[in-house]
């Protein structure tokens, strides 16, 4: 698998260190426990199809990404900065 | 027998090998089993199972017979295909399976047996009694089959891993392949050309084609010197693509040094990863045998492998061929052969209507019913409409037509589709995304058409990455059609095999039929047909066309099974190459290593770092004695200690305290510049990642120490929060663990020691404890940090690495002079077991801040990292195990950790479980087994008496629970 980090381009999975859903980035504001922070931590779709996911180029920039890859034939689609996705409003 | 004036071996350089002893001769260019079949060696193995004789089948990669052991000791390579090993000087070849000797093999008893042999066999019979399997049956059974075996030796020799990338990918170089190369050559695509065969030209070396008026060899030759001449095409040989994978990634394994008396430093192999944006398969295809009556004696081989003895080797396979087939093609072979001057005993096409003509007896509308010859092929029978004939032959050459090589294609989960003209499955565009398969490898037999749809094959790719084809003109060939009519069985009352190499017969898959195992993916696993190492590359078509026929459904209803990587079995030491030994598990050595080692202190394992247990000094005889008197020398003068494993983070931006806030239970925005504070961090579902010092050394610079094993993790997780949770606050992270050498200066003598090391002394009124700042040593700029992991008055002092050494050696000759040293990690645990300080051994990722007593440090001013989480009621209820002190206070003295703890009186058995020891040591300072742990409860149950228990061991003890500070609690030596 390849994932095209957007700052260091194109580069071997093994570079990279797999988080999980990109969720992640989507931190309920307040620190009252909630269901909103149960589903945070805790809840996951498993879709077959595209998926949001987080990925650190550990090996690289260090940068952390939003990389979005098909589950069913792992097709990378596309990998953007967390920082901007982020700051995009996700 | 070779035929003067045939073949492409250098007969000036003829060559010596052995083959379980005997010598052979060859020619530069002949592989083991070319020179053995010009000497007339027909036997070469023994089957899997029944130990029947086999000799060569094919010329390629798909052989299932001739597996030979190469080499000997640790060099000991089994299962080679003697069709892939090429002859050197020297070489040694041995048969396997089969004792005491191939030509007299005893095991061949089994041959015997062969009724009770069948499909299931193994599941059937040995079912009772159930213990007898794994002791008596199935190491019997491993004896009995099998193929060749490891040296048992490690493999000393050399492997290579190697990674490379272009923009078109073609595998196979027969006449799509170099086609295809040579169109996208020279349209100025990044090329790689690679072959598994040790020279270029697929069947082009096998046949007595011309392509454009000259000899097919003579045109691969020219074609592969305008290649060489490109700088944009890499031509590998001996190179098998063996993976399709994600993202235009081939694995491939090239043979380097295996064809070599002396590779020298060449590796035996190379397992290349090769990311290519297209790729053109143009794999061929390979012939298919017919199952008929004792079809398996040596020297019946497939028609194109016969052919290509001849043509390619100058070797006729026997002195009397017969060839028998249901196409076209195996025509050829009669026709090469009788036009080198070898005798054609017969030409057999099952087709009625069969156009042959030859000066040879031809049988059309018949079929080879038996053949006979034990270790090689005497004579076959040929039935015809009117009657059986006994015909005299050596050699049969089989052809029941060809199966497109499309294994890569499959490689992705695709399906084949069923072809009923070709009688064949073929590739569908698309199963792997930027693989498009052209000529044999597609359907497309012919050599004209091979030709032409390699260039479009090129066309497409260079389209697809943008590339502007140039015009390349196709050069004129063979143009025949492909007519075959199916012939898969020939009924008779012996054994009909379909698998060659695991001895899998007709009527075994029959019987899997018969018995219900009629899905193709089940027939495979209860007849174990094309489980092989050829994965039945030769015989799976046929074995679904048996069972197709046996079920009453039709082949395409029946499908295939599954094609996966590898398409060749690739070593596992050429896949794990670098990965050996060090390389395994590198190491990370501090500056102070060699001053360590040199001072005779055993290294351990911390992560990949090696760090010093203890330092023996003279009479010490055990490591406890070292242990003690290092604990003592902190306590009483001063020892050193490297501590340069621990992660160093540096953190800056204007927003630094702010991120340090979030990321810390705690609040670094009041910290001090120039103030070192304790900080805890946590995971986000409330659990504790890490803890450490954090130091203030600017009002947006801060450096962060995390433990040693939590140094990536911790580093990954500041990056994950800084980028995508908080990505508008301005902070900078970067590791510089490597960076800083850091040693800690502890125990009452420290500030004398440092005031005399020290560039400026050591002014005790501006280091008080948590202090923080820049300090010289020898001129060298550093920074010295006034904490504490042994309750002591301590310090720690960094300078950059290049200067760890020095620093190290100059703190160790003062610590000696004031009666101190250095200490390892044995007593660095030990001092702060005493102060009750955690490690990962108590933040073991399941343990929350309130269970180590830190509950508090949660800031209710600020939100961070885990809170939320951590307010939840369970992360605090009662009756969750906290962190508690332990001291034996009955017979036994000893504590171990990993132990449990039970109520006095209580059965030591699950249900009643109270807890668990995490650390154990033996202070000197307080004379007794020290311990931390966890309990039920536990800050509440001080002044208790608790029963350790070490199931493992064999060790009880009776502890006090207690406070989990033992050492100066109140913490006056720390701040002395």
């Amino acid at each position: 698998m390849r994932i095209p980090c957007p700052l260091c381009g194109d580069r071997d999975h093994r570079e990279f260190t797999y988080k999980g859903a990109a969720v992640a980035l989507d931190r309920p504001g307040n620190s009252d426990w909630s269901d909103d922070w149960d589903s945070y931590i805790h809840l996951r779709d498993n879709p077959a199809g595209d998926t949001d996911e987080m990925w650190w180029h550990g090996a690289g920039c260090g940068g952390w990404l939003v990389v979005t890859r098909n589950t069913v034939t792992h097709e990378v689609k596309a990998a953007r900065m967390a920082a901007d996705v982020k700051g995009a409003g996700a | 027998m070779r035929i003067d004036g045939k073949g492409l071996i250098n007969r000036a350089a003829p060559l010596r090998f052995t083959f379980d002893g005997a010598g052979v001769t060859g020619f530069e260019g002949d592989t083991v089993a070319s020179a053995l079949l010009a000497q007339g060696t027909k036997l070469m193995g023994r089957s899997f199972k029944y130990h029947r004789p086999r000799g060569v089948m094919t010329m390629g990669s798909e052989e299932p017979n001739a597996l030979v052991t190469t080499g000997r000791g640790a060099g000991q390579t089994p299962n080679v295909r003697a069709t892939m090993q090429e002859a050197f000087e020297g070489l040694e070849v041995r048969a396997q399976n089969a004792w005491p000797s191939l030509d007299f093999d005893l095991l061949a008893a089994n041959d015997l047996l062969s009724p009770f042999f069948s499909a299931g066999f193994y599941y059937k019979t040995f079912m009772w009694p159930a213990k007898f399997w794994e002791k008596l049956y199935e190491p019997m059974i491993r004896r009995a089959a099998g193929l060749g075996a490891l040296s048992g030796e490690p493999d000393t020799g050399l492997y290579e891993k190697a990674f490379a990338f272009c923009d078109i990918l073609v595998i196979g170089a027969g006449p799509a392949g170099l086609m295809a190369a040579l169109t996208a050559g020279r349209a100025g695509a990044d090329v790689i050309l690679a072959d598994e065969d040790a020279r270029m030209g697929g069947r082009l070396l096998a046949e007595s084609h011309e392509i454009d008026g000259k000899p097919g060899p003579v045109w691969v030759d020219e074609v592969l010197d305008e290649l060489e001449a490109m700088g944009n095409v890499r031509l590998m040989t001996r190179t098998s693509v063996t993976g399709a994978h994600d993202d235009g990634t081939y694995g491939a394994l090239e043979r380097v040094g295996l064809h070599m008396a002396d590779p020298g430093a060449r590796p035996l192999e190379t397992f290349w990863r090769i990311h290519t944006k297209r790729a053109v398969l143009a794999a061929g295809a390979l012939e298919r045998p017919i199952a008929f009556p004792d079809n398996d004696r040596p020297g019946v081989m497939m028609a194109g492998a016969v052919r290509g003895y001849l043509n390619r080797f100058g070797v006729a396979a026997g002195q009397r061929v017969a060839v028998f087939g249901n196409n076209d093609s195996a025509h050829r072979t009669a026709q090469d052969l009788a036009a080198a001057g070898v005798e054609i005993a017969a030409l057999i096409d099952s087709r009625a209507d069969a156009k042959v003509c030859g000066d040879y007896p031809v049988y059309t509308g018949a079929q080879v019913t038996g053949t006979k010859g034990r270790k090689g092929l005497t004579g076959i029978s040929v039935t015809t409409a009117t009657g059986v004939q006994q015909v005299e032959s050596d050699c049969l050459a089989i052809s029941g037509g060809w199966n497109p090589t499309l294994n890569l294609t499959c490689h992705m989960n695709g399906r084949p589709v069923w072809n009923e003209a070709l009688q064949a499955f073929l590739p569908v565009p698309d199963m792997v995304p930027g693989l498009e398969a052209v000529g044999a490898a597609n359907g497309v037999f012919s050599t004209a058409g091979a030709l032409a749809a390699g260039v479009d094959g090129a066309k497409n790719a260079l389209q697809a990455i943008g590339k502007k084809p140039v015009s390349v003109d196709i050069p004129k060939a063979e143009d025949g059609t492909y007519a075959l009519s199916p012939l898969w069985v020939v009924d008779g009352k012996s054994r009909a095999w379909l698998d060659f190499q695991n001895d899998v017969t007709v009527k075994d898959v029959k019987l899997a039929a018969a018995e219900n195992y009629a899905s193709v993916e089940h027939m495979k696993r209860y007849t174990t047909q094309g489980m092989a190492p050829d994965q039945g590359k030769n015989s799976n078509v046929n074995a679904l066309a048996v069972l197709a026929d046996a079920t009453g459904r039709g082949i395409p209803e029946t499908g295939t099974t599954t094609f996966r990587p590898p398409f060749v079995p690739v070593s596992l030491a050429a896949i794990g190459a670098g990965a050996r030994g060090k390389g395994f598990a590198p190491e990370r050595f501090t500056t102070s290593h060699a001053a360590s080692v040199a001072a005779h202190a055993p290294m351990i394992e911390a992560g990949l770092w090696y760090r010093p247990s203890f330092f023996p000094r003279e009479g010490e005889k055990t490591w406890r004695a070292s242990c003690d008197r290092e604990v003592a020398m902190v306590r009483n003068a001063v020892g050193i200690c490297d501590v340069s494993t621990l992660g160093k983070i540096d953190i800056q931006g204007k927003d630094a305290a702010q991120f340090l806030d979030f990321v810390y239970t705690n609040m670094f925005s009041s910290l001090k510049v120039g103030r070192v504070r304790y900080g805890l961090m946590l995971r986000e579902d409330g659990i504790v990642m890490d803890d450490g010092t954090t130091a203030r050394l600017a009002d947006d610079h801060f450096v962060m120490t995390t433990t040693t094993v939590a140094a990536g993790q911790v580093m990954a997780h500041l990056e994950f929060v800084a980028q995508a949770l908080v990505p508008d606050l301005d902070v900078h992270l970067i590791s510089t663990t490597e960076q800083w050498a850091q040693f800690a200066v502890a125990g009452p003598k420290s500030r004398e020691l440092l005031n005399a090391v020290l560039d400026d002394g050591l002014d005790p009124e501006a280091w008080p404890f948590m202090a923080c700042g820049t300090a010289s040593v020898a001129g060298v700029e550093g920074r010295l940090f006034r904490i504490s992991f042994s309750g002591e008055h301590a310090y720690e002092v960094a300078v950059p690495a290049r200067y760890g050494e020095g620093l190290w050696r100059l703190l160790i000759s003062q610590a000696e002079a004031l009666g101190g040293g250095a200490y390892g990690m044995e007593a660095l645990n030990v001092l702060r077991i005493e102060k009750g300080f955690i490690t990962h051994a108590e933040i073991h990722g399941r343990v929350t801040a309130d269970d180590v007593g830190m509950g508090r440090m949660i800031s209710v001013k600020k939100d961070c990292i885990g809170k939320a989480a951590a307010s939840r009621e369970g992360l605090s209820a009662s009756g969750r195990e906290q962190l508690v002190g332990l001291r034996p206070v009955g017979a036994v003295k000893q504590l171990l950790s990993g132990a449990h703890l039970f109520n006095e009186t209580a059965e030591a058995v699950r249900v009643n479980d109270q807890g668990y020891v995490t650390s154990v040591g033996f202070s000197p300072t307080m004379d007794t087994f020290l311990g931390l742990g966890f309990l039920k409860n536990g800050r509440a149950r001080h002044g208790e008496r608790v029963r350790m228990v070490d199931h493992l061991r064999g060790v009880e003890a009776i502890c006090e629970v207690c406070d989990p500070v033992f050492f100066d609690p109140e913490g006056g030596r720390v701040r002395g």
